[in-house]
């Protein structure tokens, strides 16, 4: 059994690393199969085993049974022997005393002491002292010549023993009927006897055979002799007679036989009737039941003669025990047997069924438990390769879907272009109309085959993310401005909040980062209906630590009191630190690296999701509920992109929501820190000037401090510094000190949201502040600083009252920087001469209007484009064809203003070009420095360095340091776009630009 | 009439950008480049075209005796030659053009002289649809203009 087991375990345990290493072998199914067999054989081999064990277990008992039956019957039979033979010996003894007695008295004597009668009743009263006797008699030696004297003497004939006839003695034996003995040698009449045989009197003990041996051997041997057993005289019963010889007194020690036979006078002859004797005995002793006893005379060892015993057939094994009676001629054995039958072994029997049961029935468990094991491997199998196929189908689902969406966007691609050509062409309204309906179908239908793309794309493993630094402000300011219309239209603030600790330049996919927040910001303006939506980023590191923390726009903001709450908008927000508390990020500690890992939360006060449909939420195509899409529309495919994308990025996504208060969506991404100003960028603006309002100071006035707060930041990341007045009375005063104060503390603007403490109240403001003017508590001066008023939605009226109320402008909520310095600029004048509200194609031809450019490269039509490109801004363009001659133009003094190279070029390279161009430079510069030659020899510039912006096609880090490294200011990627230029050229012009007008 | 003309000839030159683009001949770039056409390069968009097919068909020439002989040909050369193509054609806007040449650059670089032959005669396939295609657009242009010029200019032409 045990080795069944371990058979069956290391099986088991081969088997389980076999199947994890091999997963998907096809010999694999018969390998489990030979194994199962084995196992089988095992256990067949087990039970087979267990069965031997319960039969030698069966075997052994009944052996022990049996011996210990045989030693019970050997035990037994030896005491009754040893008993039988002690009292024989006893009564040998007593006869024997009995021999010297008669010696003693009867011949010491003279006259005799003892006579028949005196014998009879000692003999009687001794009979107790030999139980196994019947009787004793005493026979004198008489010779043929003294037969006639004895005769005469006792008055009675020697009489023979048997009568003629030889027939068995007869029960009515009497002497008087025998016939007197013939005439022999010598005679041994018996004169004395025991009352018991007192029939033997005057009978010739030598006429009998038996008794004749006997008395010859006696009287030769001096000790008792035995007879075989014969039947007694009289009793008829089986019996042996002991006979001693009585000698007279001048015995001559150690006599030989001759000596002995000569001095012998008598004979002492005892009856022993042997059954009766054993019978007695036998009586004695306990448990004469179970065993029969039988005792031989073994003399002649050929024809044993039985002395006692039943002719009862005993049952089993006889045990032999020798007897010895004294007579070292005779041998007599005892044979002892069981009555009954051996009883059936029944303890070894059940004690081996037992066992064998056990067996049988551990053997029927483990076959059992094998059948079971088999079958469930077989399960196992079947389902792996089940599993297998879905895999398989669910990757070529993706796959169709992601082949059929991009074969349907190419044709919508055409559809679309044609309707957007149809719609060129003149068309009526009604023509127009439809036109227009069925282009935006068309649109529709486009982003959501793309959103499936995306979902396929995913699903099948083929989407990869960008690694391009980008900047996460703008690409927040990008998705504000995005919704910015239907926020505004709901009357739903909309505010963004990016912690300072985020670097400015992150490397990652800003496409997918922006997809991603697109996504949840849609969904929260799809279900807000009033409140606001908040778009916070900070670094997971600081939310983690900011228990300790005082950033306001962090810590949680659940202890407003009252309707109020201390949120955006006043209303109540779930708790959103539940939406990121089971993320991996905030409950390991990450390892210290240089990724920079973001937590972005989208928080709204919508209409929440309902509780049974949180845990599908980012199931594709599972909305809410049925009803969603019907009051809603959309696919429900976005948060399931948004998930896979988070994944992507290494992050987590999770969201907290109750219907009626609103959702949370957080989730973080890991990102690469990037290196400030990389010239291969994607700028989606240009940075807007921060340069301008440096410096500024500014006042929020807000009741709700997280709105202040919000407001304060971008405002600050403008440059300007900003105070918050949470309420009007610390407004006024402010403003009040400010005025009074000049330089330092001078107040340039005060930024009043709409609602400050109520609905419309913020609108007001501007009346306190004239009330306080006029009360006289401030002196009537001209730099009160500029009021702005903050609002989400304006009506008509109110665009009207502004102006009256004292505002400079308006700004439309969601802020933006971008947004908030144009307005700024326009209001102080900030800015102003450099007409850079009206676009960057006017701020290009501002920057780029009669400068001179010289244009380096090789291939014709790119010299060409790049000419007309620059023409447009108007630019003086000339062209050189090789960095040759771009050296020779470019040679102190000359009268360009910028240089766009060529990077690959024959010949000579634009790197070379530029190098030789630096030295040359710093050769005429170390010349003007050392006054060897003066400044006007070099037309009055002091310090030669033309910018020199390099033109690529691949643009990549490592083009952009060989650029820096060789001399080059910048570099522009071909073909030429006007934002790029833009950024380029302005980064060069601006501060000459400045300088000159100045 | 005439100007009916004129509007008709413009419908039909946006009709064939429209395929052209569609057909990933021509992309951005070359809408970039009419951008840049105006009242002071009234020309400036068939300059550079024939800039570039001047220059194009050189390359090809030269394309087409480097790979003469298949035992010594100057990849190298080859390569700068592609470049050069690339660099034009990314510049008008020819984006199929383009994209061959970068399959015909990586057939150089890996010394493959069959694939270059056959990038080749691709090479040259694509570049004979983008003339035929600009020369027709073009003088549709020109016819446009002159229509354009009589009707609303009368006294230039």
């Amino acid at each position: 059994m045990v080795v069944c087991c371990k058979g069956s375990a290391l099986s088991r345990l081969w088997k389980s690393k076999d199947q994890q290493v091999q997963q998907l072998k096809h010999y694999q199914p018969q390998n489990s199969k030979g194994g199962g067999n084995w196992r089988k054989k095992f256990l067949f081999l087990g039970i087979l085993l267990g069965v031997l064990v319960s039969i030698w277990i069966f075997l052994s008992m009944n052996a022990n049974i049996i011996a210990r039956r045989k030693e019970t019957l050997a035990n037994m039979c030896d005491e009754r022997a040893r008993m039988l033979q002690d009292q024989f010996n006893v009564s040998m003894n007593h006869v024997h005393a009995l021999a010297i007695l008669v010696s003693t008295f009867h011949h010491g004597k003279n006259p005799s002491a003892i006579d028949q009668k005196t014998f009879a009743e000692y003999t009687a009263r001794t009979a107790f002292e030999r139980p196994l006797t019947n009787g004793v008699a005493y026979a004198l030696k008489v010779l043929h010549s003294q037969r006639e004297e004895f005769e005469r003497q006792h008055g009675w004939k020697i009489k023979k023993m048997e009568t003629e006839d030889q027939s068995p003695v007869q029960d009515d034996y009497t002497p008087e009927k025998l016939d007197p003995s013939p005439d022999q040698d010598e005679y041994a009449p018996v004169i004395f006897s025991q009352e018991t045989v007192s029939h033997i009197v005057s009978i010739d003990m030598m006429s009998g055979k038996e008794d004749r041996d006997n008395i010859l051997r006696a009287r030769a041997s001096g000790k008792g002799v035995l007879t075989s057993p014969f039947n007694l005289l009289k009793s008829n019963h089986l019996g042996v007679v002991l006979t001693f010889a009585v000698y007279n007194a001048d015995l001559p020690p150690n006599p030989t036989p001759e000596e002995r036979i000569e001095a012998t006078v008598g004979y002492l002859g005892a009856s022993f009737d042997v059954p009766s004797l054993v019978e007695k005995l036998l009586h004695q002793l306990a448990s004469k039941q179970t065993i029969v006893v039988n005792v031989y005379d073994t003399t002649n060892s050929s024809a044993p003669i039985k002395m006692y015993g039943l002719d009862v057939r005993g049952a089993g094994e006889i045990h032999i025990s020798n007897v010895d009676f004294g007579d070292p001629l005779r041998k007599h054995e005892m044979h002892c047997r069981f009555k009954h039958e051996p009883p059936l072994p029944w303890s070894a029997i059940t004690t081996s069924l037992g066992v064998a049961v056990i067996v049988l029935l551990v053997g029927h468990i483990f076959y059992a438990a094998l059948n079971r094991i088999e079958k469930v491997e077989d399960d196992f199998r079947e389902m792996r390769e089940l599993k297998v196929r879905a895999e398989a189908a669910d990757v070529a689902k993706s796959q169709f879907l992601a082949t059929v969406s991009h074969e349907i966007r190419t044709p919508m691609n055409g559809v679309l272009g044609m309707l957007q050509m149809l719609m060129d062409t003149e068309l009526d309204a009604t023509q127009q109309d439809f036109a227009m309906t069925a282009q935006a179908s068309g649109k529709a239908l486009i982003a959501l085959i793309n959103e499936v793309l995306d979902q396929a794309k995913i699903e099948s493993g083929r989407l990869e993310l960008e690694a391009v630094p980008f900047d996460v402000r703008d690409v927040l300011d990008n998705v504000l401005s995005l919704f910015s219309d239907k926020s505004q239209g709901k009357g739903i603030e909309l505010a963004v909040y990016v912690s300072d600790r985020v670097p400015e330049v992150l490397i990652g996919d800003p496409g997918r980062f922006r997809q991603i927040i697109t996504n949840l910001v849609g969904n929260s303006v799809k279900f807000t209906e009033e409140g606001h939506i908040f778009v916070s980023v900070h670094l997971v590191e600081e939310v983690k630590s900011s228990c300790d923390f005082s950033n306001q726009v962090i810590r949680d903001s659940e202890d407003g009191i009252g309707m109020s709450y201390n949120t955006l908008s006043g209303f109540h927000i779930v708790d959103r630190w539940k939406s990121w508390e089971n993320f991996r990020m905030f409950k390991f500690s990450t390892e210290a690296s240089d990724a920079i890992n973001l937590l972005v939360t989208v928080e709204d006060t919508g209409v929440g999701i309902p509780q049974d449909a949180q845990s599908r939420i980012f199931t594709p195509f599972m909305q809410a509920d049925s009803s969603t899409s019907r009051t809603y529309g959309g696919t429900g495919i976005g948060l399931s992109i948004s998930k896979c994308l988070v994944d992507l990025m290494g992050g987590e996504i999770g969201f907290v929501s109750k219907p009626g208060i609103g959702s949370t969506f957080s989730f973080t991404a890991v990102f690469q820190e990037g290196r400030k100003n990389l010239g291969d960028m994607r700028r989606h603006h240009p940075d807007p000037p921060v340069s301008d309002f440096q410096g500024m100071r500014g006042l929020v006035v807000d009741g709700r401090c997280m709105r202040a707060e919000i407001t304060k930041h971008h405002l600050q990341r403008l440059g300007i510094h900003v105070d918050i007045s949470l309420n009007s009375k610390s407004a006024l005063s402010g403003i009040l000190e400010a005025c009074n104060l000049s330089g330092a503390g001078h107040l340039d603007m005060v930024l009043v949201d709409k609602e400050a403490w109520g609905e419309g109240s913020g609108l007001a403001f501007p009346r306190l502040l004239a009330e306080f003017r006029q009360n006289g508590l401030m002196k009537p001066q001209e730099n009160l600083p500029k009021m702005f008023l903050l609002a989400t939605s304006l009506s008509p009226t109110e665009v009207d009252d502004l102006k009256s109320a004292g505002y400079t402008d308006t700004m439309m909520k969601p802020l933006r920087p971008s947004m908030i310095a144009a307005c700024l600029r326009k209001a102080l004048g900030v800015g102003s001469k450099r007409q850079r509200e009206k676009g960057q194609a006017m701020a290009l031809r501002s920057l780029l209007s009669g400068k001179q450019i010289l244009v380096v490269d090789d291939n014709a039509v790119n010299r060409k484009v790049a000419a007309g490109a620059l023409k447009k801004y108007g630019a003086e363009v000339t062209c050189a064809d090789s960095g040759k001659a771009a050296i020779q133009m470019l040679q102190p003094p000359h009268k360009f203003d910028a240089c766009f190279m060529d990077i690959q070029m024959p010949e000579m390279d634009g790197f070379e070009a530029t190098r030789q161009i630096r030295s040359m430079e710093t050769k005429v510069n170390e010349l003007i420095k050392s006054g060897e030659a003066s400044s006007e020899m070099y037309g009055n510039v002091a310090h030669w360095h033309i910018p020199i912006l390099a033109m690529t096609a691949d643009v990549i880090q490592a083009t952009y340091e060989e650029c820096i490294r060789c001399g080059m200011d910048d570099y522009v990627s071909k073909p030429f776009e006007e934002e790029q230029i833009y950024s380029a050229v302005a980064h060069f012009f601006e501060s000459g630009t400045v300088d000159s007008v100045s | 009439m005439l100007g009916l003309g004129a509007a008709r000839l413009e419908a039909d030159m946006n009709r064939l950008m429209a395929l052209l683009f569609h057909q990933g001949v021509l992309d951005e770039q070359f809408m970039q480049l009419q951008q840049l056409q105006d009242e002071s390069s009234p020309n400036f968009v068939s300059e550079v075209i024939s800039i570039y097919f001047r220059e194009s068909e050189k390359l090809l020439k030269n394309l087409r005796s480097l790979l003469a002989d298949r035992e010594c040909t100057d990849y190298r050369k080859i390569g700068i030659h592609l470049n050069q193509l690339m660099g034009s054609s990314s510049s008008v806007g020819a984006k199929r053009v383009r994209t061959v040449c970068l399959a015909f650059r990586a057939a150089s670089e890996h010394n493959n002289w069959s694939g270059c032959l056959r990038s080749l005669e691709v090479l040259e396939h694509e570049y004979c649809y983008l003339k035929t295609k600009l020369h027709e657009l073009f003088q549709m242009e020109q016819q446009r203009v002159m229509a354009a010029g009589a009707r609303y200019h009368p006294l230039l032409s």
